[in-house]
C-alpha cells in the first residue's frame, strides 16, 4: 500500500488538464485535495476514446522528471509549443504557478513542488487510470496505442531486453506500438517483438534495403465504438543515423511522405472512418507533416517527449503530444458520424503517482520483473546536494556530472556525452543509487572510448549536431537535444546556418581558444560506431560517484545561447 | 591518470571527426563538381532550353542514412502514349566527383515513367533531375539532402 | 575480371494493361575511378555503365549509369503488360563485361 499523501491544490488538476481544446483552462479553478477521480474526471463525447503513452522509456515505477527550462524553437516554430517553457508555458496556458500541472508541466519551482507533489508514472497507476477508463467507456469503444520508446531507458529493461516492459504493455492490454529505441536492441530481437504479439508493431517507413520491402505492417484497422480506426504506424524516421545503424543494417527508414499518402488513401478506400498516425516522429515534424499529408485525424506525437495539455490542431489534423516516462495518459474522445470525427475531446491527464490506488495485478508484475536485480538497483553509490536532470537543449547537470566522470575517470581534456532526452531525475539530498545511474545511461552500446581529435574536427562535430537540432527546417531535424561537453565552453547563435553556429570554443582548463589544428583528448560514450572500445558508461559515473560521495554541481555558465 | 585501456579504429576517428563514411567510396580531396559543373553539363544536354517544374518529382531522403547507399526516386506526370511520353529522365549531384548521376531512357512501354535506385552522396548537396518528354518539353526538380554524422538518438 | 550476378523481380503474372513494378540488383563494386588503394595509386575506373531491359526483344527500358551509382546497384522501373512474354536483362560494365538476367511473365 502507498501512503495517500494529501495535497490542497489550487486547481483540481485533471479537471483544468483535461480541458476540451477551445475550453478556457482557467474555466475551473477550485481549491480541493488531489484525488484519482479527479484525475479521471472528464467530459466523455462521442463512442470512441483513443488513450496514447509514449516514451514512458522503460520507468516501470514512479519517477520525478523535471521538463525542460530551455526548449528553444528556430523558424517557423519559434514560440510555439512545445517550444514554450518556464513561466511563459504557465502563462500561455493559464496554468497557476504552484499547482500540480505547473509542477507536472514545467521546470518552475521544480524542487519545492516535487516535494509537494511526490513522483509520476508508474504502469500500477497507469494501469489503474486504464482500468478504469476502460470500465467507463467500456472495452470494446477504447483504443490503447503506445508511440515507441517503451523499451528502454532502465537496467531492468536492458538486462531483459524489453522483456520487463513487454509483459506490462500486455497486461495493460495495448492494442498498438510503433519503435525507436526498441531498434537498439537489434533488428532479430525487434522481429520477434513484432511477430510474437499480441499487441501489433507498425512501420509504414521501414524498407528492407536488399528490395525496398515493408518490414513490418503499415497500418492496422481496428473496430471501436462502432467506427473503423485505420492506425498507421510510423518508426522514428531517422533512427540508423542518430542509433547505431550496424544494429538494424538491412533496413532503410525515413519519412516517407509519399508512401504515407497512399497508406492514408489506402485506410479511406477501405473504409475507415478515423485515420490515426501512430508516429515517433518528433512534434515538430509532425507539425508540418500534418499540413502536407492530408486526411490525418489524429496525429499521436512521440519522441520529443512534449506534454501539451491541450491538442494542438493544425488544418484538420489534431497533433497530441503526451510528455514521456509515464507521467501522462493522454484520452481523446471522438465523436464520429457519417465516416468522419465531428467532435472530440481531450484530457492529458496527470499520472501523480500519490493520488492513484495502484493496480494490484501490475504491481506484482512489476515487483516479479524487478526482482532478480532488486540488489544492484538498490545499491547507493553516493549522495546528491543538487538537482540532478537531463532534458533540455543543453546540458542539465545530470549530464554535467556524467561529464566530469569521463573527464576524471578517462583522463582526458574534453567530454562529449549524448544529449538524450530520457533519464530521470533527483532532488537534492537524494541517494545516487546504481539504479538512478542507469536510468540515464542505460543502452546496449555504453562503451565510454577515449581518442582524439583535433579543434576543427571538434567544431565541425558540434556544427553538424547544432544542425540536427537548430535547423529551421524540421526534416532537416535529426537526433536529440545539443551534445553534452564537459572541460569545454562555447557560445551558439542558434539562428545561424550550419558552420556559422558555434564560436568562442574555450578550453575550460586552461581558458585558452580550441585550436584548429591541436590535438586534444577526448572521451564520449554511445558511439554509433561498431566495435567501440571501453568500459561501460555506468561504470566510469558509478567510480565518479563513488570517488566524490556527495554530488554537488555548480551552475554552468559556459555555453552561451544567443539568436532564440 | 588512466584507469582503462583504450584502442580505438582509425575509422572511428574519422567518424567521429564529422567525416562522412561517403567519403570511403568517393575520396574527398579529389576536386567535386560544383553547381557551375551541373549547369554546363546541363547546356550541354539540353542547350539551355527552359524547363518547368511541376511535373517531374524527385523523391529523395532528406538526411541521407548512409553516404554510400542514398535512394532515388522519379516519377514524371505522363500519359505515357506513343504521341506523349517521357523520353528520358537525368539526374545530377552538385557535391559529387562527377556532375551527372544517371540518364534513364523510357518508352511507351513502361506505362508509368518512374523509376528508383540508390546513390552515393558525398557531402551535403542538391541533386537535380531533368525530364524530356516525346513532345519536346523539359522539367525539372531538385532535392537537397544531408550528409551528417547525426545528432544523439533522442 | 570480378564475377557478377544479378537477382531480378518481376511478378509472375499480371492482367492485360496492368502496370507492374520490375525490380532488379546486380552484383558489381561499381569503382569510381576516384578512390586510391592503401598505396595510394588510383584504382582504376570500372562500373556498369549501362543496364537494359528489354520484352520479347524489344528494349522497354534503358539506364546510363555514372560513377555515383552505388555499388551493387538496384535498378527498379514500371512496365505496363500487353503480353505473356519474357524480359532479357543486361547488365554492361567498362570492362566489357555483361551480365544478363531473364524473367518470365504471364498475362492472362
Amino acid at each position: 500500500m502507498i501512503s495517500r499523501r494529501e495535497f490542497v491544490v489550487a486547481a483540481t488538476a485533471a479537471a483544468s488538464l483535461a480541458t476540451a481544446s477551445g475550453r478556457s483552462l482557467a474555466q475551473v479553478a477550485s481549491s480541493g485535495k488531489l484525488t484519482q477521480d479527479d484525475l479521471l474526471r472528464f467530459d466523455a463525447t462521442g463512442k470512441v476514446t483513443l488513450l496514447h503513452i509514449t516514451d514512458t522509456h522503460a520507468q516501470l515505477n514512479p519517477v520525478y522528471f523535471r521538463e525542460p527550462s530551455v526548449n528553444l524553437g528556430v523558424g517557423e516554430t519559434k514560440g510555439l509549443p512545445p517550444h514554450v517553457t518556464g513561466a511563459a508555458f504557465l502563462d500561455q496556458f493559464k496554468i497557476k504557478p504552484g499547482s500540480p500541472q505547473a509542477y507536472a508541466l514545467t521546470s518552475e519551482d521544480f524542487v519545492a513542488l516535487a516535494k509537494a507533489y511526490g513522483r509520476m508514472g508508474g504502469f500500477d497507476r497507469i494501469a489503474a487510470l486504464v482500468k478504469a477508463i476502460r470500465a467507463e467507456r467500456g472495452d470494446d469503444n477504447v483504443l490503447l496505442l503506445a508511440g515507441g520508446d517503451e523499451l528502454q531507458g532502465s537496467w531492468t529493461s536492458l538486462k531483459t531486453r524489453g522483456e520487463d516492459v513487454l509483459q506490462a504493455l500486455k497486461a495493460l492490454k495495448l492494442d498498438a506500438m510503433v519503435g525507436h529505441w526498441e531498434f537498439t536492441y537489434g533488428a532479430d530481437r525487434v522481429k520477434e517483438i513484432a511477430e510474437a504479439g499480441p499487441f501489433a508493431f507498425l512501420a509504414q517507413n521501414i524498407r528492407s534495403l536488399e528490395w525496398q520491402e515493408e518490414v513490418f505492417p503499415a497500418a492496422k484497422v481496428f473496430e471501436r465504438g462502432g467506427a473503423k480506426i485505420a492506425v498507421i504506424g510510423q518508426a522514428y524516421p531517422r533512427t540508423p543515423i542518430a542509433n547505431p545503424r550496424w544494429m538494424t543494417p538491412d533496413w532503410e527508414f525515413g519519412l516517407r511522405e509519399d508512401d504515407l499518402r497512399r497508406q492514408v488513401e489506402s485506410a479511406r478506400s477501405g473504409g475507415a472512418d478515423v485515420v490515426v498516425l501512430l508516429s515517433h516522429n518528433g512534434f515538430d515534424v509532425d507539425r508540418k507533416l500534418a499540413r502536407r499529408v492530408k486526411g490525418l485525424d489524429v496525429i499521436l506525437t512521440a519522441h520529443t517527449h512534449d506534454a501539451i495539455p491541450m491538442a494542438v490542431e493544425v488544418d484538420k489534423t489534431l497533433l497530441i503530444a503526451s510528455g514521456s516516462h509515464g507521467k501522462f495518459l493522454s484520452r481523446l474522445d471522438l465523436d464520429v458520424k457519417d465516416g468522419r470525427v465531428a467532435g472530440y475531446r481531450f484530457g492529458l491527464i496527470p499520472v501523480f503517482s500519490d493520488a492513484i490506488a495502484p493496480d494490484a495485478e501490475m504491481t506484482k508484475l512489476v515487483a516479479d520483473a524487478r526482482a532478480p536485480y532488486a540488489a544492484e538497483l538498490a545499491r547507493e553509490v553516493g549522495r546528491t546536494e543538487s538537482v540532478l536532470y537531463r532534458r533540455g537543449n543543453f546540458n542539465g547537470t545530470l549530464d554535467d556530472v556524467i561529464c566530469q566522470a569521463m573527464i576524471e575517470q578517462r583522463d582526458v581534456e574534453i567530454a562529449l556525452s549524448p544529449a538524450f532526452r530520457w533519464g530521470t531525475s533527483l532532488l537534492p539530498g537524494d541517494p545516487i543509487t546504481f539504479e538512478a545511474i542507469s536510468n540515464a545511461t542505460a543502452v546496449t552500446y555504453p562503451n565510454c572510448y577515449r581518442s582524439a581529435m583535433t579543434g576543427k574536427q571538434f567544431k565541425d562535430v558540434l556544427e553538424d549536431i547544432a544542425d540536427n537540432i537548430f535547423n529551421p527546417d524540421p526534416y532537416f531535424q535529426g537526433g536529440g537535444d545539443m551534445v553534452r561537453l564537459g572541460g569545454v565552453g562555447y557560445a551558439i547563435d542558434v539562428a545561424q546556418p550550419i558552420g556559422k553556429r558555434i564560436s568562442n570554443l574555450t578550453l575550460l582548463r586552461s581558458g585558452a581558444p580550441i585550436e584548429a589544428d591541436r590535438s586534444y583528448t577526448v572521451a564520449g560514450w554511445a558511439s554509433v560506431n561498431q566495435n567501440v572500445e571501453g568500459p561501460p558508461i555506468w561504470e566510469v559515473v558509478e567510480r565518479h560517484v563513488a570517488d566524490r560521495k556527495t554530488i554537488k554541481v555548480e551552475p554552468n555558465d559556459a555555453i552561451k545561447v544567443t539568436g532564440a | 591518470m588512466m584507469l582503462f585501456e583504450q584502442s580505438r579504429s582509425r575509422r572511428e576517428a574519422m567518424r567521429l571527426a564529422a567525416i562522412s563514411v561517403a567519403v570511403a567510396a568517393l575520396t574527398p580531396r579529389l576536386a567535386f563538381a560544383k553547381p557551375e559543373d551541373v549547369k554546363a553539363e546541363m547546356d550541354k544536354l539540353y542547350g539551355g532550353k527552359e524547363m518547368a517544374t511541376g511535373k517531374l518529382k524527385l523523391d529523395m531522403p532528406e538526411i541521407a542514412e548512409n553516404g554510400l547507399v542514398v535512394p532515388i526516386n522519379i516519377e514524371v506526370e505522363s500519359p505515357m502514349t506513343e504521341a506523349d511520353y517521357v523520353k528520358s529522365v537525368s539526374v545530377f549531384a552538385e557535391g559529387n566527383p562527377f556532375p551527372r548521376v544517371l540518364t534513364y531512357h523510357f518508352t511507351p512501354a513502361c506505362g508509368r515513367a518512374a523509376a528508383s535506385l540508390r546513390m552515393r552522396l558525398a557531402q551535403t548537396q542538391n541533386v537535380i533531375a531533368v525530364a524530356e518528354t516525346s513532345t519536346g518539353q523539359l522539367y525539372t526538380a531538385k532535392s537537397e539532402v544531408k550528409v551528417t554524422i547525426g545528432g544523439c538518438g533522442g | 575480371m570480378a564475377k557478377t550476378s544479378a537477382r531480378v523481380r518481376v511478378p509472375p503474372k499480371a492482367k492485360k494493361d496492368e502496370i507492374i513494378e520490375v525490380k532488379t540488383l546486380v552484383s558489381h563494386e561499381m569503382e569510381s575511378g576516384v578512390r586510391k588503394d592503401s598505396s595510394g595509386k588510383i584504382v582504376p575506373r570500372n562500373i556498369i555503365n549501362r543496364f537494359t531491359a528489354a520484352f520479347n526483344g524489344k528494349v522497354v527500358f534503358e539506364a546510363e549509369w555514372f560513377p555515383s551509382v552505388s555499388a551493387n546497384p538496384y535498378q527498379s522501373f514500371f512496365f505496363k503488360a500487353q503480353e505473356s512474354g519474357e524480359f532479357t536483362f543486361t547488365w554492361k560494365d567498362d570492362q566489357g563485361q555483361e551480365t544478363t538476367a531473364k524473367a518470365k511473365l504471364e498475362v492472362a
